[in-house]
């Protein structure tokens, strides 16, 4: 269960990288971790890290440990689903991620997890970068006017009605379906009735 | 229904339990795949003390972490956890687990086809992006994240968008030696890793009724990579045929009545796309990837990109390739030929045909995408043409596809590899991995680089 929120301040870290993916994000030897030991270490790991595990200054996360926006380029969170990759980011304190595209699963993923995946257009996203530059400016993310400000720009971006309920909400799916058990039950009757071939044959 | 309605609207509908006045409809589940991977979600409805809705529409597959040479090496605590993980949930909710030393063991998307819990009509989830392979039958099919793997358990339902419907329409005959994962490549060459975002992609044409089942597999399950979350394939004969009397499929009244009603399960003839999209089979020439991104793929006769894109540069930079230099004849370090995008019967054989009486000049991992598609291979002699030409045969799993049983690929080096993902430390931390059917995998073996696989079937048939 994660809390709702309608707007964000904080401080964005750009990463200037296309198709990020959900190995990059976190690689796939760390998965086995439970969950209540924090996923924050991974984030990024391989890109982060020397192979000695020793961090590399070039990475931009390294010097902005208190970022909680991500701005990063096409195609972010693309590949596989683990969820874990939101873990990271989410357990590092990453609230919002902005691109002009995401992975599918990442995105819903994201949002299960109170992270807002922000669609912005690339012309947008280069005249918020533009507008930070060099300045240490905290940018404002609005899930009430679908906006994203720094100094004078403002830019909006784009959130289906369900995912911008949802993260406002911090609304956990599974209490709300339980709501609609009933229906659930007499869509599964009709449907054994209907269509017995659709159970599996266990009799085998 | 009066309006054109395509495969997507007709799954869709027969599937939607509730609409919301946001347009997020409540699905049905029909099959729900479980694997290792899954322990959040077990884990979540733990805390709330949920049981799992339908165990008997809940399966239990070990192969993420499935150690691929099961007597040889004792794995380390961590896998053998997650396995353990994985059998007290399935235990504990009385859920059919598909064990290690089962007969019917396997990769999930290749375990759900062959057991006939995969048929068409029927909504498929699984917490693993590849779960798209299962549409290849007309079945609604897509890969979850923990959340709402927790949330099929709990409630057998999942809340889901709408995607738009695109269509890729293939036609033509494929040329000797070109197989649907060169399809696949390309398309996802010419569109981008975005191209399909956002939509459910039908595969038709003439090219696309010409396939296999394992062939339809492949393009579905690589739809994923070109950013659509589902693949589908109208059923037909080949599909019937290929369900029929599997362990799981429904038999007597109950087949007949599936016909029935799978024989409608097409696309209108006037229905509506949203994006449409034609590619010709015949101008199809094998094909591989060079960079960390599966759109960076090309035909064999190539020459690798030399503009000055940061993507192009980086992607270049780190698979240790110059720009401009031909694609054939890259040195390879070593081979796997496996996973589901490529590990059933019929990869085998198109391996097996590349390979039968030849050596492989570098090491090698063949690992069959289930023990059915092993035993098989074995009645077959497949497993001797491997052997014979210096390959490694081990037992089934996800293995190198992910790694994540060990099976790892060393930094820096080169594998030809018949997987999905050519991403950066997919195979390994500072792995190279090489995308392609797994025949030009067994051309590249024969000669130690990048290869066309064709000269090499020259008067052989698979
Ligand atoms: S073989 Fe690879 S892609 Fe397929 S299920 Fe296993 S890890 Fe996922």
């Amino acid at each position: 269960m994660t809390r709702g929120w309608t707007e964000h301040s904080g401080r964005a870290l750009e990463l200037a990288m296309e198709n990020v993916d959900t190995d990059q994000i976190i690689p796939a030897r760390f998965m086995s971790t439970p969950r209540s030991e924090g996923y924050a270490k991974y984030l990024f790991h391989d890109l982060r890290r020397d192979a000695d595990g020793a961090l590399l200054s070039t990475f931009p996360l390294n010097d902005h440990a208190d970022a909680t926006i991500l701005i990063t380029q096409r195609n972010f969170g693309t590949g596989s689903s683990r969820e874990a990759a939101v873990y990271a980011l989410a357990d590092a304190g990453f609230r919002v991620i902005i691109a002009p595209s995401f992975g599918d699963i990442f995105a819903g993923n994201a949002v299960n997890n109170g992270v807002l995946p922000a669609t912005v257009n690339e012309a947008d996203i280069d005249a918020l970068t533009a507008s930070m530059a060099g300045q240490n400016a905290d940018l404002i993310v609005s899930l009430e006017t679908l906006t994203i400000s720094c100094n004078s720009v403002r830019v909006p971006f784009a959130l289906s009605d369900t995912w911008s309920l949802k993260l406002k909400n911090g609304w956990d799916d599974i209490d709300l379906t339980l709501q609609h058990t009933p229906e659930i039950q007499r869509f599964k009757e009709a449907r054994r009735e209907e269509r017995p071939w659709a159970w599996p044959d266990v009799a085998r | 229904m009066n309006r054109a309605n395509t495969l997507l609207d007709k799954l869709w509908e027969t599937h939607e339990v509730h609409r919301r006045a946001d347009g997020a409809s409540l699905l049905w589940v029909d099959r729900h795949l479980v694997h290792e991977g899954s322990h959040h979600a077990f884990a979540k409805i733990s805390e709330r003390g949920a049981p799992v809705a339908e165990p008997g529409l809940t399966f239990a597959v070990v192969d993420h972490y499935a150690p691929t040479r099961r007597a040889a090496r004792l794995p380390d605590p961590d896998i053998v956890r997650m396995i353990e993980t994985l059998r007290t949930n399935a235990a504990t909710h009385g859920l059919k687990i598909f064990d290690l030393d089962d007969p019917d063991q396997g990769i999930v998307h290749v375990v759900g086809p062959e057991q006939g819990l995969t048929l068409p009509g029927l909504l498929i989830n699984c917490g693993d992006s590849h779960t798209s392979t299962h549409g290849a039958f007309g079945t609604l099919a897509f890969g979850v994240g923990a959340t709402e793997v927790a949330h099929i358990l709990a409630t057998q339902t999942i809340w889901q968008r709408k995607p738009k419907a695109m269509r890729i329409t293939i036609d033509g005959a494929l040329g000797l030696g070109v197989s649907a994962k060169d399809i696949a490549l390309n398309w996802i060459a010419k569109l981008g890793t975005g191209g399909a975002q956002g939509h459910c992609v039908e595969y038709a044409g003439s090219t696309v009724r010409n396939l296999s089942m394992e062939g339809r597999m492949t393009l579905c399950n690589l739809t994923i990579e070109g950013g659509g979350r589902m693949g589908l394939v109208a059923p037909d004969e080949t599909t019937f045929a290929y369900v029929k009397d599997r362990p799981f499929a429904p038999r007597g009244s109950a087949w007949d009545a599936a016909i029935a009603e799978w024989a409608a399960l097409h696309s209108d003839e006037n229905a509506q796309f949203d994006k449409d999209i034609t590619l010709s089979g015949d101008d199809i020439a094998p094909t591989a990837t060079w960079g960390t991104s599966p759109e960076q793929a090309l035909p064999i006769s190539a020459n690798l990109p030399d503009d000055k894109t940061a993507a192009t540069i980086e992607a270049l930079d780190y698979m240790g390739l110059k720009p401009g230099a031909p694609l054939a004849g890259t040195q390879i370090d070593q081979a796997f030929i496996g996973s589901c995008t490529n590990g059933r019967i019929e990869d085998l054989r198109e391996a097996a045909a590349v390979l039968a009486g030849r050596k492989a000049r570098v090491p090698g991992l063949v690992s069959p995408g289930s023990a059915r598609v092993k035993t098989q291979a074995e009645q077959e002699g497949l497993d001797t043409v491997f052997k014979d030409a210096g390959l490694d045969w081990v037992s089934s799993g996800c293995s190198m596809c992910v790694g994540m049983n060990g099976d790892l690929v060393d930094p820096g080096k080169r594998c030809a590899s018949s997987t999905n993902r050519n991403f950066k430390g997919r195979q390994g931390r500072g792995a190279r991995t090489h995308l392609m059917s797994p025949a030009m995998v067994a051309a590249a073996c024969v000669t130690g680089t990048i290869t066309d696989v064709r000269p090499f079937l020259a008067g052989r048939t698979p």
